[in-house]
This record gives structure tokens, C-alpha cells and sequence, in this order.
């Protein structure tokens, strides 16, 4: 077997895998991956979200969680916009009303029925995508209050 | 007075590591063998000056010296001692003391055991490993010092975030940042051969025990960090795709793939431009890792508080670190001597598709991890990347590889035999079709997932296969049984640990098919007194009672749980608030058999009454951890191989007579 040969092999069989991965890739950034979105956004319909997997993004709206049985029903805003969110299970430790919050599942008729409610590890920590629709909608509070400034 | 101490001993280091980047360089180049030297000294007294200063900021979060404006702001004095030893690495700055303490101790590593290595090599190694401290010691003097003073001291500090207060995470840290600080050195020592222009076997032999001990490392520190996960964060998952553990797994395949190349650069003095990548590579993803998790660019459930000034330093760092070792491999790698040939039907040919597989499947872990950032600055939209893009995408190309697996040790070098390989392999395939079906029929067909069946044949095929190797190796069957025995008995060490990591493997993938196909679960609001049952195991909650931890105050559920009538457990999960800082967890109760894992976490009081619970049950949970423990002790196997035993082999070959430290 030659030296070029031997680089033909190496060169094919480099080809082959990342021809199949990105085959795969492609496949699956049109199936699987998850848009983020603000309520403002969802219910001015700005973006097609019936029967796709999203992501709704904001703070738990004062006073809106309401606890029945294992079903949750709370409401999530932007400051402009409240949108109603259903979800059946245990909420993370860290979920608290006035606190960001970022859920996943599929829009319902009017309701945004989540199937997970994302914890965070650490209660300063407010996610980037929540802060930025925040400041987009205008009711951005500045840095968390607990947020230690270093 | 020992903060500033620990804060002037690392200004020195800095001074010491510039002069340990630049003087046994020139040297080197030169053929200054003084100047060379120089490199000893130098990484011993940067290794005791870095040690001093970690030192000092543990006897600061030891004694509780709430001065330090990082002690207070991440420890408190209820905490127990552990958390306490812990909490310095718990937090940015200290992790970052951390990182480079540990980086010290691999450079004086080299000096230590390194006696006998070219000194031209040995020095361009040990300057390269200064320029990456000094990288990183200017990013901790800069923006991230841990010994700021606070003026007026607080009374007491704000303590450590609940959730890393547990034994699994304290060690976490550590055994990461030596898995990651580990390919520092396969790193060097690709620049340095670079530099050099020369790559042999006995570069090969130098760069294996490193990069082994650091995938040791790395491979225990990514299952502790799972391990926790999974029992503490009380989802019943022990795997997320999350960016964060995403950055720890990259450097991983990398690494995994390297520690492969590597054994063909020494037996077959191949793939030497191919293995000088991967060692960059490897790295160069352990950097980006760091970059991911401290600079908070992408959202995580790990970002600690993040700075903009320290993302942009660190992305200049990783810009400088890697971009130049890809000019350099550019410039130089074509100059390396292109080693023995080989047929693509050979051993090293499977190893080869092997890597090439690990590699673009550590790509694409990578693009979908920057997916976010790219889709975000091209405006397509505020996106997620989550498990269905990576199950989708990786998992397929794990497939053909597991597949080589248990053929490509039983392929000769040079020019293998794929008929006769497949030959031996025929009880192995044929035992794997029996699973597969074996397993179909048992989950009753279509009512578990489709790929539950494929999973469970790759897992024994894998596991057959790595024991037909084992069983060709002692000749089996074919020689009388002692004889075999005795065979067994003086197989080297590395064949041991290839035969344990690759049937650890086999046993992590039967472990992972079975937890992720047929994982029960039930949510609901559950009365005292009532009975819930979750894949035959029925859990009747008892009552639920307040108790008081050292720093916190729990509600602890107590279940009992019968198995077909029979007792089985008494099971006490937690929901725990703690004092400082103030903040619920939850701590599951997990009762561990071999064939699933019973696990109950309780959650808030719900209206009507009860208590909400989530109750699982999650099959062969333990074969992952054991497989995974499996996989580690192999690789410590390997590492006592006197082969790889660091230094054993020179250049300049040692006489047989000579005596071995």
C-alpha cells in the first residue's frame, strides 16, 4: 500500500464520517432543537409556535401559582404580557414567584402546557434569555438584588 | 497576613513562570544546556510558590476568615468542615487557584520523574507549560484574585450554595481539573515535538502515561459529577447534555482518541501528525471547557455569577492558545516524518476509524453546544440545543464504532484479517442476535422504545467480543486449561486494561440502553397513609416529619416500600431549606439492586392534603456506575504497566543491566 493510497483511506473515511454526521445534524437542527421565546412574542403570534416544542421564558407572575394535586398553574410575564402555563410534577426547589423561570413544552389552546420547568443550581443567577426579553420589553429591574456585584 | 502572603507568593510565581516560558526555550534553541536547566528549578519553585498561595486561601476558608472578601461571600461558619475544604474550590477564583495548582504540580511532575528524557524536549516542554500558567495567572491577578480584603469584615459569610454541600461534589472539582490539567501536558509535549520537528515511539511512550492518568482522572471525575447529579438534584436522570457537562465530555473523546493514536505513533510509528492534533485538540476543548462554565456565555444550570471582562480574557487566552498551536501544527506538521504504512484492514486501521468516529462525534457535541451562540449572533433566533439533538446525532455514530470495537483487537498490525477476525467473533454475534431479540420479546415489543433491543446487542457484542479477545490471547480451548491459566496470569498489564475499560463500556451501555428504555415514573399528590405502586414496587407514605440537619431544616417523608407483599425498604427522602444561604433542596432516597434503582423524592405540601412525590423506578442504574468503575480501574491497570511507567524507556536506550528507581 502506497503512501498516497494510504492517505486516499484516511481521506475517504474522514469524508464518510462527517458527511454522516452532518447528514444527522442537519436532520436534527430541523426536528430538535428548541426555539426560546418571550410571552410578548408568543401572544402577538409573531412566530409559529402551534405543536412545536419552545421554550417559554420570564418571571412567575406574582401571586398566579396555583398548586392542585400535582398540577401547577402559574402565569409567566414579561412585564408587558402574562401567559398561562400548566405543568403536572415537581417543581425545582428554586421556583419561586418574581423569580425567572424557563419552561419547555407546547403551546395549548391559549395555555402553554410545559412538561419540564428548568431548575437553576444557584438562585442569583437569572437566564440570559429571561434578562434579555426583559430589557426588550422594557421592564428590566437591573441586576437581581441578591446579585453580588464583584 | 496570609492572604496577602498567598496573594504575593502568586505574583512571584508569575515572575517565575515568565522566566520559565522564555529562558529554557532559548535555550533549547541554542543548545544552551544552562539555560535548558534552567526549566527544573524554575517549575519547583513555581510549583512550591502556587502551592504556598492555594495553602493560603485554605487556612482563610479553614479558619473562617471573613476578611477575604471570597471566604465571606462563599462560606459560613455552620458549615461542616468538609464544605468548608470544599468551598474553595466551590467558587470562580478559588477553582481557578485550583486549576494552576494543580498545572504546577504536573510541570514539577516532569522535572520529578523526567530524569532521563532529552533535555531538548524536557525543556521546550516545561517552557510551554509555563506560558500556559502564566496565561492563566495573569487572568487570576487581573480579574479574578481570591485574596480581595473586604474592610469592614462581615460577621459571618454568606455560605456555599446547598447544593454543592455534598461529599460527591466536594471531589468533583478536583478530579475534573486533573483530567482537564492532565492533557496540559500531552499538550506541551506535542508543541514542544513540534518545535522539535520530531515525533518517535519514545514521544509516545512519554505522552501515554500522562494522557492515561489524566482520562483516569477525567472518566472519574465526569461519573461523580453524573453520579450527583443523579441522586442530588432528585430529577432521576444522571445526564443532560447540559453545555457544561458537554465541555467535560469533549475533552474526554478527544483524549480517549489520542490515548488510541498514541499506541500506534509507539508500536507503529504512525499517525504522528494525526496524534500531534488530537494532543492539541485535547486541550484546547479542556480550555474552551473552562471558558464555557466560567465565562457564562451560554446558560447553564452550573454558570456561576459571570463578569463580561473575564469572558473576554479567557476568549482572548483560548484565542492565543489555540490559534497558535494550530499555526504552529500547520507550519510544522508537514515536516514530520511519515511513518510505517499500514493496510486500512489492520489494527491500526480500526483504531483509525475508531478516532476518526471519536472525533467528529466530539464535533458535533461542539457544535451543538455553540449552536445557541452562533444562532444568537446571527439572529436566527433565541434557540436551545437539548438531549434529542445529541441523541439524535451522536448516539448514531457511537454505533459503527462500538462495532470496530470488538474487532479491532483481534486484527493483527499491519495487515489484519477481517475474515478471520469475524470468524472468531461468531458465538459474540451470535449470542448478541439472541439479545436482541431476547430483549424485544421482553419488553413486549413495540411497547418499549425501538432501540432499546439495539442497545442491549451492541452492549454484548462489545462485551463478547472484548472476551474472544481475551479468550485468543490465552488461546483457549486450544491449549490444556492450566496452560491458559498461566497464560492468563502473565498477559501485561495494559492488555488487562484494555480488556477491563472496553468490557466496562459494554457494561455502561447495557446500563444506559436499559435506564433510558424502560424508566417507570409516577408525580402526585400522595395522602398519608396511601399506596402508590411504580413497576411492582409499591410505596405507601407513613408520615412525613420535621428534622434539624447542622445548617438547615428538613421535612423528611418516610415510605414504605414492598415488593410482591414482601418488605423491601424503608425509604426517607428530604426536602431540606437551608439557613445560609437561604435555599430548598431536595434529597432523593435511592435504594440501589442489581437489576434498578428504587428512588423517592418528596416535594412541597400540596392543597388537598398530602404531599406532592415523585416515585421511579430506573433499571440497571448501577451497571452504569460500575461499568464506568470498571473503566477507571482499567486504566489504573494500564498505568502500573511497567512499560508505561514514567521514564522507563529513553532515547538513548537504558542498558538491560541498569538498575530502575
Amino acid at each position: 500500500m502506497t503512501r498516497k493510497k494510504r492517505r486516499l483511506y484516511f481521506v475517504i473515511l474522514g469524508l464518510l464520517a462527517v458527511g454522516a454526521a452532518a447528514a444527522l445534524v442537519l436532520s436534527a437542527l430541523r426536528q430538535d432543537i428548541v426555539f426560546f421565546f418571550s410571552p410578548t412574542e408568543i401572544m402577538e403570534a409573531k412566530v409559529p409556535t402551534e405543536g412545536r416544542r419552545i421554550r417559554l421564558g420570564g418571571l412567575v407572575e406574582q401571586g398566579s401559582v396555583v398548586k392542585d394535586g400535582a398540577t401547577v398553574r402559574f402565569k409567566v410575564t414579561d412585564g408587558a404580557n402574562a401567559l398561562p402555563v400548566v405543568y403536572e410534577g415537581l417543581l425545582p426547589d428554586l421556583f419561586r414567584e418574581g423569580q425567572g423561570v424557563v419552561t419547555e413544552g407546547r403551546m395549548g389552546q391559549g395555555v402553554f402546557v410545559a412538561s419540564e420547568v428548568l431548575a437553576k443550581h444557584d438562585e442569583n443567577y437569572m437566564p440570559k434569555e429571561v434578562a434579555e426579553s426583559l430589557k426588550k420589553s422594557g421592564h428590566w429591574q437591573g441586576e437581581h438584588p441578591e446579585q453580588v456585584q464583584k | 497576613m496570609i492572604a496577602e502572603i498567598g496573594h504575593f507568593a502568586l505574583i512571584l510565581a508569575l515572575a517565575v513562570a515568565l522566566i520559565q516560558a522564555t529562558v529554557p526555550l532559548i535555550g533549547a534553541g541554542r543548545g544552551n544546556a544552562s539555560w535548558m536547566g534552567l526549566a527544573g528549578p524554575t517549575s519547583a519553585a513555581q510549583m512550591a510558590l502556587v502551592s504556598i498561595s492555594f495553602a493560603a486561601l485554605m487556612h482563610a476558608y479553614v479558619t473562617s476568615d471573613f476578611s477575604v472578601m471570597n471566604v465571606a461571600q462563599n462560606s459560613h461558619t455552620d458549615k461542616p468542615m468538609l464544605y468548608k475544604v470544599a468551598g474553595v474550590w466551590g467558587n470562580h477564583e478559588g477553582s481557578l487557584l485550583l486549576w494552576i495548582t494543580i498545572l504546577a504540580i504536573f510541570g514539577f511532575a516532569v522535572t520529578l520523574f523526567g530524569r532521563n528524557l532529552p533535555p531538548g524536549l524536557k525543556a521546550r516542554a516545561l517552557s510551554v507549560q509555563a506560558m500556559i500558567t502564566v496565561g492563566f495567572l495573569l487572568f487570576i491577578l487581573f480579574t479574578s484574585n481570591p485574596f480581595d480584603r473586604l474592610d469592614p469584615p462581615p460577621f459571618n459569610g454568606q455560605g456555599l450554595n446547598p447544593l454543592l454541600q455534598d461529599p460527591g461534589l466536594a471531589f468533583h472539582p478536583p478530579l475534573l481539573y486533573l483530567g482537564y490539567v492532565g492533557f496540559s501536558m500531552a499538550f506541551s509535549f506535542a508543541i514542544a515535538a513540534l518545535i522539535e520537528g520530531r515525533v518517535d515511539a519514545a514521544w509516545a511512550r512519554w505522552v501515554r502515561p500522562w494522557t492515561l492518568a489524566a482520562w483516569v482522572f477525567l472518566t472519574c471525575g465526569i461519573a461523580l459529577g453524573s453520579w450527583w447529579a443523579y441522586y442530588e438534584l432528585g430529577w432521576g436522570g444522571w445526564w443532560y447534555w447540559d453545555p457544561v457537562e458537554n465541555a467535560s465530555f469533549m475533552p474526554w473523546l478527544a483524549g480517549t482518541a489520542l490515548l488510541h493514536s498514541a499506541v500506534v505513533v509507539e508500536k507503529r510509528d504512525a499517525l504522528k501528525s494525526w496524534t500531534i492534533l488530537l494532543a492539541i485538540t485535547a486541550f484546547g476543548l479542556s480550555l474552551l471547557g473552562t471558558f464555557l462554565v466560567r465565562s457564562g456565555v451560554i446558560t447553564s444550570v452550573h454558570a456561576f455569577a459571570t463578569d463580561p471582562a473575564r469572558g473576554v480574557f479567557i476568549l482572548g487566552l483560548l484565542v492565543v492558545a489555540i490559534g497558535g498551536s494550530f499555526l504552529l501544527y500547520a507550519l510544522r506538521a508537514p515536516s514530520l516524518k511519515i511513518g510505517g504504512l499500514f493496510a486500512p484492514l489492520s489494527r491500526e486501521g480500526t483504531l483509525l476509524l475508531n478516532n476518526v468516529l471519536m472525533a467528529t462525534g466530539a464535533g458535533t457535541v461542539l457544535l451543538g453546544t455553540l449552536y445557541p451562540l452562533f444562532a444568537d449572533a446571527l439572529n436566527l433566533g433565541k434557540v436551545s440545543v437539548g438531549p434529542p439533538f445529541f441523541n439524535s446525532v451522536f448516539l448514531p455514530l457511537m454505533v459503527p464504532m462500538v462495532l470496530a470495537m470488538g474487532v479491532g483487537p483481534l486484527m493483527s498490525w499491519k495487515r489484519g484479517d477481517l475474515a478471520g477476525a469475524l470468524a472468531r467473533l461468531k458465538i459474540a454475534a451470535g449470542l448478541s442476535i439472541v439479545v436482541a431479540v431476547a430483549t424485544w420479546v421482553l419488553q413486549g415489543g413495540s411497547l418499549g422504545p425501538w432501540w432499546a433491543a439495539g442497545g442491549m446487542a451492541l452492549a454484548c457484542w462489545l462485551f463478547l467480543g472484548t472476551a474472544t479477545e481475551l479468550a485468543e490471547r490465552t488461546r483457549l480451548f486450544r491449549v490444556p486449561f492450566g496452560q491458559s491459566l498461566s497464560r492468563l496470569g502473565k498477559l501485561p498489564r495494559a492488555a488487562w486494561g484494555m480488556t477491563l475499560t472496553h468490557a466496562g463500556l459494554a457494561v455502561f451501555i447495557a446500563g444506559m440502553t436499559a435506564s433510558s428504555a424502560w424508566k417507570s415514573e409516577s408525580v402526585q399528590s400522595q395522602k398519608i397513609g396511601e399506596t402508590i405502586t411504580v413497576a411492582g414496587y409499591a410505596f405507601t407514605l407513613k408520615d412525613v416529619q420535621n428534622v434539624q440537619g447542622p445548617n438547615y431544616l428538613a421535612s423528611r417523608g418516610t415510605f414504605e416500600v414492598t415488593k410482591d407483599g414482601k418488605a423491601f425498604a424503608v425509604m426517607q427522602p428530604q426536602k431540606r431549606q437551608y439557613k445560609m444561604p437561604p435555599m430548598p433542596t431536595t434529597e432523593a432516597a435511592i435504594q440501589t439492586t442489581f437489576l434498578g434503582d428504587v428512588y423517592a423524592v418528596i416535594g412541597d405540601e400540596s392543597s388537598e392534603g398530602g404531599y406532592v412525590t415523585r416515585l421511579y423506578f430506573n433499571p440497571l442504574v448501577v451497571w452504569m456506575w460500575f461499568g464506568t468503575g470498571m473503566m477507571v480501574v482499567g486504566g489504573l491497570v494500564s498505568l502500573s504497566d511497567r512499560r508505561h511507567r514514567v521514564g522507563a524507556p529513553s532515547r538513548a536506550r537504558v542498558p538491560a543491566n541498569s538498575v530502575r528507581a
